[in-house]
């Protein structure tokens, strides 16, 4: 611990703090990592990767997975797991198709009607974990098997479909171009240099808050390159995507999710919350905090998402099978973990949950394409995972 | 008579702290050895390094034992030569039978096949000679704590043992069983067992020691013979020390009533039919500082952490005023909102988020302050945690420091400053100076004084006689879960708390 005079005490305030920064630095070695990834399989499947056909493609095949790991983010935080979720979007996902194919009902009320019931399945788990304190392992694992089994029974063995085409959109739609485009998708172009605009919009205003306040931000030139790179990322894949057949509805929900929940746990209390509930619950429920209702509520939560994603993923297909949703949590959990978050709660971060589950991602669909087999692309993720951890722990313990 | 245990200039240090200074410890073959002092006197580390707990190297000084050095380097050792330590906390593990506990680690066994017969045999002598009467395959977690002791002691005297020491084994006893534990040493005693007795019950260390050895402040006193020990000699050796500059002055300004308990009687959180606290009153004016002395166990943290949302205990009935007025504290989120803050003893389990960074631990128990609907507001976060980094004085690189990484008396900084912001007109400070270097301690008495000046209240539970006597207003003395003493500071002292108590351990005990 460095000991200083009140004179320089009182000056650091203003200053640009180390720690800070060296906590960005994670997420920006993850970023890093994505992206030399990715430029390894553009290299290797000689450009097939960011064809905007395949990238749209990489964005459909992992919507799901993603929106799951936002939920399993805040579990993980808050120190739990969640094994159901697999299992809780296949029952969800059987669920719509029987509602919608076999008794009809409109797409809309038995959309609402499906994530009420995942909210409702998150909340009998979460009320055992929570007020009961059963371990979440040891809940989660039973309606694992219990909402496997749900979903055979529902389904009676059976792949129910197809859905109405409305329902499909929720899939395999995409953003109407209001331009009347044919080969370019103006009105998805238009959305990404909006949301460009609006990006840096706000953190100059961040950024003019804190220099009001008279607190030092991070160097200019530093600020500027970030923007920058971000910003022409974002409008280099923009424009892929509105070259092939524009924005994927998906992707739409998923950014307003992401957006969502990086705001909840950046800036709300009940994000904050969590992450103390997570760091020490003991404290944390001294300090008032009420730690039973907060578990619970993260695993309403992630039921809800799961839910979600049990739609997307049976839209996607255009069919619901007993088998949908197997496996589903270990990429979700592998996705939370690499994305930097700790087992013992407490730290995580939601844009690392996206970038790890993004990593996955690219990784299934460029060893596909390279037509590495299956065996080795389990193999070559598994290490992947543990290499990540690894590096997070050695990190830790070297700072 | 002839010596078996002699500790020379034994001089233990801690980053920061001489927890031990050149102490002295001669123990006669078969003789019961007493070993007092006030909490935090060096008891307890100096049995640590006898045992082998802190290796030879880690301290500086001598031990002789039966006449040779010895080099300890961990607990093994010292169980070879017989020397065995029984410790506060019983370290039996609770769904093993007492068979299986008596022989952990020690089977009687043939290539690692355990043979029962055997074990079983063994343990039934030696429960006999402790006087236990049970069945061998008994489980722990049936048995009371009595009986643990014992169980206990028959393990120690399954390893041969020829000096034993028992770190406060009454502390949790009803008065039958401590005296059976005490007519057990005496048996030992005629077979030339040896013994340590580290004890707060100078009645007991009266009856059976044979010998008294007095540690204050890391050092040793003197030692008693058996005809020179009264209470009053034992007394004033342990707390004999003077009050020079340790604490900022202040002039009190104290007001009405701000804060009163009243019939406060709880419940043991497990063992629902033991009253834990026994019907407490007692009240807190504003801008008084109010301490509760008292030994541990007395029953203190769990009346503050039961007042505090009921954070402790069962079956809670009692009366809680605000200035006047009967408030709500069923929950934590209540007692926070009708003023009340607790400041817990044990900072890194129940007090802060070690993962996290000042700030964070700072704002964590009164969010609202700092947001709407909802929403942090980042700016009045980052002022409101440099204005309480800057008021407590907490040594840091900046806000964003690990609260893991800094020192116990910035971490207890931290603590306050959380509390502080939560802006409570009762703060409840829980041993607020443990484990903290003299100079930090300073700081935190400046900090409670700053606070009664602007008009708040503090109750402090403390085991360090003189910080009470240098802070407080007013003492009561706690003991079993009752009062059983008030007293101005003004007319307070040392040996007058410690009569408290110890007359009140005589009437139960």
């Amino acid at each position: 611990m460095t000991v200083e005079t009140a004179a320089t005490q009182g000056k650091k305030d203003f200053k640009t703090d180390g720690s800070a920064l060296k906590g960005n630095f994670r997420e920006y070695g993850l970023v890093l990592a994505l992206i030399l990834i990715m430029l390894f399989f553009q290299f290797t499947t000689s450009g097939t990767l960011f064809r905007p056909v395949n990238l749209t493609n990489l964005v459909l095949q992992n919507s799901y997975i993603i929106i799951m790991a936002l939920g399993m983010l805040l579990v993980i935080v808050a120190g739990h797991i969640d094994l159901s979720v697999g299992s809780v979007s296949g029952f969800v996902g059987g669920l719509a198709a029987v509602m919608m194919v076999q008794w009809h009902v409109h797409y809309i009320p038995a959309t609402i009607l499906c994530l009420l019931v995942g909210g409702a399945i998150g909340a009998a788990q979460g009320y055992w974990v929570a007020y009961h304190k059963i371990p979440s392992f040891i809940v989660t694992l039973a309606g694992m098997l219990v909402f496997k089994g749900l979903a055979l029974w529902l389904l009676g063995g059976q792949s129910v479909g197809p859905f109405p085409p409305q329902f499909q959109l929720l899939s395999s739609g995409f953003i109407p171009d209001f331009f009347g485009g044919t080969t370019f998708n103006t009105t998805s172009m238009l959305i990404g240099i909006i949301l460009v605009a609006l990006m840096i919009y706000f953190s100059i205003r961040g950024r003019t808050k804190r220099e009001k306040h008279g607190y030092e931000g991070e160097p200019f030139a530093l600020f500027v390159a970030k923007n920058l790179i971000i910003a022409g990322i974002i409008l280099y894949l923009t424009y892929l995507l509105s070259s092939y057949k524009g924005l994927p509805n998906v992707l739409i929900v998923m950014s307003i999710l992401i957006a969502l929940f990086v705001f909840v746990t950046k800036r709300m209390t009940i994000g904050r919350r969590i992450y103390a509930m997570g760091g020490n619950e003991k404290a944390a429920k001294l300090s008032g905090i009420k730690t039973e209702r907060l578990t619970f509520f993260t695993f309403v939560n992630m039921g809800v998402l799961a839910a979600l994603a049990g739609l997307i993923f049976a839209a996607r297909l255009n069919t619901a099978t007993p088998k949908a949703g197997l496996g589903f949590e270990l990429d979700v959990i592998a996705a939370v973990f690499i994305g930097g978050a700790s087992a013992m709660g407490g730290v995580g971060q939601v844009m690392g949950a996206v970038i790890g589950a993004f990593i996955m991602g690219v990784m299934n669909n460029g060893m596909s394409i390279m037509g590495v087999n299956i065996d080795w692309q389990q193999v070559i993720k598994g290490l992947v995972l543990l290499a990540a951890v690894v590096f997070d722990v050695y990190n830790k313990n070297k700072a | 008579m002839e010596t078996i245990l002699e500790m020379r200039n034994i001089t233990k240090t801690f980053p920061g702290v001489k927890a031990l200074n050149n102490v002295n410890l001669n123990v006669r073959k078969g003789e019961i050895h007493a070993l007092v002092g006030e909490n935090g006197a060096g008891k307890s580390t100096l049995m640590k390094v006898l045992s082998g707990v802190y290796p030879h190297g880690s301290y500086e000084g001598e031990i002789h034992y039966n006449g040779q050095e010895q080099h300890f380097r961990d607990i093994g050792d010292s169980e070879e030569k017989g020397i065995i330590i029984i410790h506060q906390e019983l370290a039996l593990v609770p769904l093993l039978s007492i068979a299986e506990n008596i022989f952990l680690g020690n089977e009687p066994a043939k290539f690692g096949i355990i043979d029962w017969h055997i074990a079983e045999n063994r343990t039934r002598e030696l429960l006999a000679k402790v006087g236990l009467k049970e069945d061998p395959l008994t489980l722990i977690t049936n048995l009371g704590v009595g009986k643990q002791q014992l169980v206990e002691i028959a393990k120690a005297l399954s390893k041969e043992v020829e000096l034993l020491i028992l770190d406060e084994p009454t502390a949790s006893l009803n008065e039958k069983d401590s005296d059976a534990l005490l007519a057990l040493l005496l048996e030992f005693k005629a077979h030339g067992i040896s013994s340590i007795l580290i004890s707060h019950k100078l009645n007991e260390v009266g009856k059976v020691a044979d010998r008294i050895t007095v540690l204050r402040d890391g050092a040793t006193i003197e030692t008693l013979d058996k005809g020179e020990i009264s209470e009053d000699r034992i007394v004033t050796s342990m707390v004999g020390r003077q009050l020079a500059d340790r604490f900022p002055q202040r002039e009190p300004n104290i007001g009405d009533v701000v804060f009163e308990v009243k019939d406060w009687v709880v419940h043991h959180h497990i063992h629902g039919d033991r009253t834990v606290i026994n019907g407490i009153n007692l009240n807190v004016r504003k801008g008084e500082v109010v301490g509760i002395a008292g030994l541990m166990g007395a029953g203190r943290t769990e009346f503050a952490m039961s007042v505090f949302g009921k954070a402790y205990g069962q079956k809670i009935s009692g009366d809680v005023l605000i200035k006047g007025k009967k408030v709500d504290v069923s929950t934590i989120g209540k007692a926070i909102d009708n003023g009340i803050a607790y400041v817990t003893e044990d900072r890194k389990t129940y007090g802060l988020n070690l993962i996290d960074h000042i700030k964070h631990n700072t704002t964590i128990a009164h969010l609202e302050g700092v947001s709407n609907n909802g929403v942090i507001d980042d700016m009045s976060e980052l002022k409101v945690a440099n204005e309480y980094r800057r008021k407590t004085n907490i040594r840091s690189s900046s806000i964003y420091q690990k609260t893991g990484n800094l020192s116990g008396g910035n971490q207890q900084k931290v603590v306050l400053s959380k509390w502080l912001f939560a802006n409570p007109d009762l703060l409840i400070l829980d041993e607020p100076t443990r484990g903290i270097d003299v100079g930090a301690k300073y700081e935190i008495y400046s900090i409670i004084n700053q606070l009664v000046s602007e008009g708040k209240s503090v109750l402090m539970i403390s085991s360090e006689m003189p910080e009470l006597l240098g802070v407080c207003d007013r003492i009561y003395v706690m003991n079993q879960g009752r009062l059983v003493g008030e007293m101005p500071a003004s007319e307070a002292s040392q040996e007058k708390i410690m009569r408290a108590i110890i007359r009140a351990e005589g009437k139960t005990s």
